[in-house]
């Protein structure tokens, strides 16, 4: 097991009788230091205040709000149609998952009901969006620790996958493909084959990757046994996704609560034991090679003709009934969901966005970081994958 | 356990208004209920302990305006059973104040704090709960609050960038359309 520091803890400041810790910055004996906003040891546009005694961390704290946008006032004031390309800009590597659980709320509540291929079509994106989203998180766990060519490997297949995005939706990172009612188009000629050779090249480059990362000793040594989430954290912190599958619990939201064409699908959740930061990379790096299972089972089952859309009101005076519903969706981080109210009018009366790194960056992080080692901060942040535009909307 | 079971079964214990299943049809696996405000803790301490309702998906409030209302909504999420439960809790927008479950669920603090900033909603005693969340040295009304006017807020505070112009959409695309048209179309 990896210790930072001997177990005896007397440095470690006591607390007052209000239970807030008794840190005297004027001793001399702590530091404060800023981990980001702009830090090459920081994930996107977040940051963390330190509190610092020699190199352990003895309080953290997270700060938000370098990437407000505003977005569900904005809802507010557009129309529903209005809303779908503004969706996507909340979670900028896989955006589709806003995509999915906004057209999926918006088609239960004014009961319209999106034809079966286009289910077929999310199910791909959806899937295609999490190896990108993996494929990035690689790379920068990896770069966390200083190994810079494995996220040239990573952003290398990732851009492959772009190139399949771009061909089926015509854009790279923000496709605005699945609107409410359905899917703007079906898969364009010859896309099979061309998909079978980048899910080639990804599984030869996953190979490399474990060879270099996860067998070197460095990385070994820097990850096992470090960034422990306790299984009973779960619940407390509401811990999702791969982050909870590492810590042995198979909480995944395609088996949990099914839905577009997972129930046909043969996979099963990925877990881990150990929930150290390794377990993490290594639980994500398993997800990857079922996300490739998954797109070649979807591209050999999926229908070739059949409408991609249903059929819509006009948008422009699109009323929707009072009511309010959930729709969620496993995303590469964890639970994402959306929480809709309608009131009958033209516009959303409240879009609440429910993103896995809302409780992981914030919450959890700052239970995880106290006690270790400054130089490890980054690792232990990059392996929580969060993304800052999530928290914030 | 069917979601009506649980209902039945809650309702014996506590004041819960009306049961209304947001999917009828096949796959009956949310619901919302109403709670009085004083109730809610216990209520949610039940579901959790007792019910299996473990997760707590998150927490958010909807602004009725015209009724004077915030709409608390607590979504818990019971995993075994494959079951979503939102606890609505309704309290007044002139003294929006709310018990705290921080203690319930420490995730939940950081969304008492979001809503504090965003909607005015205190949780006295929830921590941190003063700090700024998102929003830096904001002095206006909560910006989520359906009657703060978002366009005022941005011609109050911010200048209009010089040679910037607003077209009318409509004459706009006609004259680029038809130029030899008059603006009024005929």
């Amino acid at each position: 097991m990896y210790q930072p520091f001997p177990p005896d803890r007397s440095q470690y400041p006591a607390k007052k009788a209000d239970g807030t810790l008794d840190i005297d910055l004027t001793s001399g004996k702590y530091l404060k230091l800023w981990q980001g906003p702009n830090h090459p040891g920081i994930t996107g546009n977040m940051s963390v205040e330190l509190t610092v005694c020699g190199d352990e961390v003895v309080e953290g704290k997270t700060h938000v709000g370098y990437l407000h946008r505003g977005f569900e006032k904005l809802m507010e004031r557009r129309t529903f149609i209005q809303c779908f390309p503004i969706v996507c800009r909340i979670c900028v590597p896989e955006p589709d998952f806003n995509e999915y659980c906004y057209a999926a709320a918006v088609e239960e509540l004014a009961g319209i009901q999106a034809p079966e291929r286009a289910h077929w079509i999310r199910t791909l994106i959806l899937e295609m969006g999490r190896i990108n989203s993996y494929m990035m998180y690689l790379g920068g766990q990896a770069g966390s620790l200083g190994q810079g060519v494995i996220g040239q490997w990573t952003t290398y297949v990732r851009d492959l996958m772009l190139d399949r995005f771009e061909e089926l939706t015509g854009a790279r990172i923000y496709h605005m493909f699945i609107l409410p009612g359905g899917v703007r188009d079906g898969l364009p000629d010859g896309f099979a084959g061309r998909m079978e050779e980048t899910l080639r090249e990804i599984e030869s480059i996953l190979k490399d990757v474990y060879d270099v990362m996860f067998c070197n000793a460095v990385f070994k040594a820097r990850t096992v046994g470090m960034g422990v989430i306790d299984p009973a954290w779960l619940d407390e912190y509401g811990v999702t996704g791969p982050n909870a599958r590492a810590a042995g619990v198979a909480k995944d939201m395609r088996k949990d609560h099914p839905y577009l064409v997972y129930p046909e699908l043969a996979f099963e959740p990925v877990t881990g034991k150990d929930s150290d930061i390794y377990t993490r990379a290594d639980v994500r790096r398993r997800d990857v090679l079922v996300s490739v299972d998954l797109i070649r089972q979807i591209m050999a089952k999926m229908p070739m003709d059949g409408p991609l859309m249903c059929a819509v009101p006009n948008v422009l005076h699109w009323k929707i009934p009072r009511g309010e519903t959930y729709i969620r969706g496993e995303c590469s981080r964890g639970e994402y969901g959306y929480y809709l109210v309608t009131d009958g009018s033209g516009y959303p009366r409240r879009v609440n966005v429910r993103g896995p790194s809302y409780t992981h960056a914030m919450a959890l992080l700052e239970r995880m970081i106290v006690n270790i080692s400054i130089s490890d901060v980054a690792a232990l942040m990059v392996s929580l994958h969060t993304y800052p535009p999530e928290i914030e909307r | 356990m069917t979601m009506r079971e649980l209902y039945d079964r809650t309702k014996a214990l506590f004041p819960l208004g009306e049961l209304i299943e947001q999917r009828s049809g096949g796959n009956n696996d949310l619901v919302f209920v109403t709670v009085p405000a004083a109730h809610l803790r216990a209520t949610i301490l039940h579901l959790r302990d007792k019910e299996g309702f473990s997760h707590l998906v998150l927490l958010t409030a909807v602004d009725w305006l015209e009724e004077g209302q915030f709409q608390l909504t607590y979504l818990l999420n019971n995993r075994q059973q494959a079951y979503d439960l939102g606890l609505r809790v309704m309290i007044s927008r002139d003294s929006a104040t709310m018990e705290s479950i921080h203690d319930v669920w420490p995730t939940a603090a950081t969304y008492q704090r979001e809503l504090r900033e965003m909607f005015g909603i205190d949780f006295p005693g929830s921590p941190r709960i003063e700090e700024e969340f998102i929003l830096e040295g904001w002095n206006d009304i909560p910006p989520y609050r359906r009657d703060f006017d978002t366009l005022k807020y941005a011609q109050e505070k911010f200048s209009e960038r010089p040679g910037r112009k607003t077209h009318d959409p409509e004459t706009h695309m006609r004259q680029q359309l038809y130029p030899d048209m008059s603006p009024t179309g005929k």
